[in-house]
């Protein structure tokens, strides 16, 4: 496993190819990286601020890279989340993970992403001409958590 | 213990950190928000929908109800948007 937080961008392939070097028993790899978009509800922005609470945040992300791996066989995972100010176009966050079939790579990618949205402490604030605002929490993140929980809607039984 | 404050709970409160020591009789989050609410404007506006805002206890997720008895770090942020 590998979390990496940081604030210069990073290269996708560079970090999937590092899963695979050497191996032979991978057959899928999932790179799923996420972009800061030129606009935020309908309106244009300049670029993206992350803060983040710096221990926790790592913490964090490896505790839900070890709930995937205990629930999907997985060969390898890298999680690399940036920080600070992102402009439109650069990479936000990287997940790759490795299985020995699609099924568990694809699984597990999205099962990291929809808890990096809502359980690690990052918070964004958008930049655009008039100032900055905080980006809210949307309830569709948090419902596409809940459905990896068993009772589907009680986030308490995946802590 | 030492306090942790992000986003625009920090903002409003004003600072990113401090160390407080609440008095007796607080024992668990919620009421340690309602306390930190009472000690002047800026609490009072960070703190005024406590309901949605977000705590984690040495670095780790927790409720309103968690107990703070043995903290040593406690901090407080809205909900994350991180991703």
């Amino acid at each position: 496993m590998t979390v990496r937080l940081q604030q210069e961008p990073f290269d996708a392939a560079a970090e999937a190819a590092k899963l695979t070097l050497g191996r032979t028993d991978i057959g899928a790899v999932v790179t799923f990286t996420g972009i800061c978009r030129g606009d935020e509800n309908g309106d244009p922005i300049a670029a993206l601020t992350l803060e983040h609470y710096p221990g926790m945040a790592e913490a964090e992300i490896a505790r839900h890279v070890e709930a995937a791996e205990s629930r999907w066989a997985l060969s390898g995972v890298i999680v690399v989340h940036r920080y600070g100010r992102i402009a439109v176009g650069e990479p936000i966050v990287l997940v790759v993970t490795a299985s020995s079939h699609r099924h568990d790579a694809f699984a597990a990618a999205e099962f990291l992403m929809d808890y990096l949205k809502t359980r690690a402490p990052f918070w964004k604030r958008v930049e655009h001409g008039g100032g900055g605002d905080w980006v809210e929490a949307k309830s569709s993140d948090d419902a596409a958590a809940d459905r990896w929980t068993p009772s589907g809607g009680r986030r308490e039984a995946a802590e | 213990m030492k306090l942790l404050y992000f986003a625009w709970v920090r903002e409003r409160i004003g600072k990113p950190d401090e160390e407080i020591e609440p008095p007796a009789g607080i024992a668990t989050v919620g009421d340690l928000m309602n306390w930190l609410a009472r000690r002047g404007e800026e609490y009072a506006h960070a703190f005024e929908n406590p309901q949605v805002i977000r705590a984690a206890i040495d670095r780790a997720h927790v409720k309103a109800d968690a107990a703070i008895a043995g903290a040593r770090e406690i901090a407080f942020f809205p909900p994350m948007t991180g991703g």
